[in-house]
């Protein structure tokens, strides 16, 4: 069964734009990428969109559907009323580049200033062992597939431009939990993460969940515990009284601050 | 409209003048959040400096749990040390309980949506010019909110000690049917003083910090067993942490709400045995 979807699409460039009316036929079924394809295809050839795998493991057509952050390819249509206008625009977080593009190099920018795994000496046999327990929780995190979408709804960068020097943003905090929580790295990242990637501008409003179409829990599995390896390390009074009396947590021995 | 030139509506970012383009009733969870916390906030300041009127043997108003100020006679089960304390005994221990809910990361996220917009709802903006999120004083203090925790151990034991005593023999004057019972008792009071210090457990105990002390802080789950199965147990309940929050935040209420109406003699217990 199709019908007529009405849309609002926004359309323009980083000097200026609008939103812009259109009609197009849909299907039982679609999701929203298949709507914008069949217009780009029979009206706005010049539309551009960002997309590639259609199955929302790329992460590559993250915009804004009725004002919240999606993949259009797993919106599906029959999640709206047929006779409701839906709404898309570009992320309202990074620069855009044209339409439905925006430049996410931001992301890229506060990756490379995240130290990656720095690992251990081998064991005698020359190999690495670790327990499935041990790299569990950072196995959620692996999921991630850089959709930017946590990012782009964190008000923290998108309700202030000037924080985004400071800011790493969500998607980076669960890498630097991860990297916090692996068995075998020996870099502590405690500090780097209070100061230059700001976990504390983060006041832990949750939207970056909220939004996350692979469902991890950035907040309460990356980003409180990172808070709170934080807080061991600055403002806990037992843990600071444990190491005066030599009762230390032995479990982050070997690691150096970077 | 709050929209401003640092935020959404950056140069570079696509020109769209609508502060949040969402549909839905965004506003309805923040506005629900507000008008009840504020409630709370009303009825428990009230309450904390009334003074009076919070206990009615052998029930006691978890505000005024433990009672170490110059409290009414069978209250103070650990003493009066404060009996020097000119106001209410409230307000000595409830700096506790308070603090702990205030740096409570659900809390934290609460109010920070319904009372400082900050945001309010997710994808729409807030009206604030500068943020500087928990790097400053005075929200650089929610850092301590491990110590609170400890502190919300010890209040949790001492209202599990209460709920233990609201078994006591009831006195006549606030009892229906023939007064005074020799054995234990079990009136409604105790069945809301047990349901609300079951909502504090769950909610103390489900806490992110609790979570994070016995075990979340390690890197090696597989060299403490012990730690690890009590982490994945602090983890099943910490996923309902904001449900027990709202809970206990009813039940308390509601048990000091009770209390009150029996010792202003509103009401009569509903006696079981």
């Amino acid at each position: 069964m199709s019908y007529d979807l009405k849309m609002r699409v926004w359309r323009g460039d980083a000097d200026g734009g609008d939103l812009t009316d259109y009609t197009v036929e849909v299907s039982e079924g679609e999701v929203v990428l298949d709507a914008l394809h069949r217009l780009q295809a029979t009206q706005t050839g010049d539309l551009a969109i960002r997309w590639n795998c259609k199955a929302g493991k790329c992460g590559s057509c993250s915009a804004e559907i009725n004002g919240r952050p999606r993949l259009m390819c797993m919106t599906r249509l029959s999640d709206f009323d047929p006779a409701e206008t839906i709404t898309v625009t570009p992320m309202r977080t990074f620069p855009v580049i044209r339409d439905l593009v925006t430049d996410v190099s931001f992301n890229y920018e506060k990756a490379r200033e995240l130290p990656y795994a720095e690992l251990g000496p081998r064991d005698a046999d020359g190999k690495r062992r670790m327990m499935q327990v041990d790299v569990e929780r950072g196995q959620e995190f692996r999921k991630c597939i850089e959709c930017y979408l946590c990012q782009d709804v964190c008000h923290v960068v998108r309700d202030h431009e000037d924080n985004k020097q400071h800011f790493a943003g969500p998607r980076f905090f669960i890498r630097y939990a991860e990297l916090d929580m692996h068995p075998l790295d020996t870099h502590d990242r405690r500090q780097l993460a209070q100061d230059a990637a700001g976990l504390g501008m983060c006041n832990i409003t949750k939207c970056c969940t909220e939004v996350c179409p692979e469902g991890i829990h950035i907040t309460d599995n990356g980003i409180i515990p990172m808070k709170e390896r934080v807080v061991d390390r600055k403002y806990d009074p037992l843990v600071w009284l444990g190491n005066k009396i030599g009762l230390r947590n032995k479990d982050n021995d070997g690691r150096t601050e970077v | 409209m709050a929209s401003t030139d640092h935020g959404v509506t950056s140069p570079g970012r696509a020109h769209i003048e609508a502060r949040t383009l969402r549909q839905d009733r965004w506003w309805q969870a923040p506005l629900t959040t507000f008008v009840v916390f504020s409630a709370f906030v009303v009825y428990a300041t009230v309450r904390a400096f009334m003074g009076r009127d919070y206990y009615a043997s052998p029930y006691l108003s978890p505000f005024y749990s433990p009672c170490l100020g110059d409290c009414v006679e069978g209250a103070s089960d650990f003493g009066q040390p404060f009996a020097w304390w000119p106001l209410s005994a409230a307000l000595i221990i409830l700096v506790f309980p308070l603090g702990f809910r205030m740096t409570c990361y659900y809390y934290r996220k609460a109010y920070y949506r319904a009372f400082w917009l900050s945001p309010p709802a997710c994808g729409v903006a807030e009206p604030h010019q500068a943020y500087s999120g928990e790097t400053r004083f005075p929200l650089i203090l929610q850092n301590v909110h491990r110590w609170f925790w400890y502190a919300a151990v010890l209040v949790g034991l001492v209202l599990t000690f209460d709920t233990v005593l609201a078994f006591r023999p009831m006195p006549a004057e606030y009892a229906l049917g023939d007064g005074e019972t020799s054995g234990i008792h079990m009136g409604l009071g105790t069945l809301l003083m047990i349901a609300n210090i079951v909502f504090i457990w769950l909610y103390t105990l489900s806490c992110h910090s609790c979570r994070h002390v016995v075990g979340g802080r390690l890197r090696h789950f597989s060299r403490h067993p012990v730690r690890y199965r009590l982490w994945t147990w602090v983890s099943r309940l910490n996923e309902s942490h904001g449900k027990w929050a709202w809970y206990s935040l009813f039940s308390v209420a509601i048990v000091d709400l009770y209390i009150f109406l029996l010792a202003t003699g509103t009401i009569q217990d509903v006696r079981f045995f």
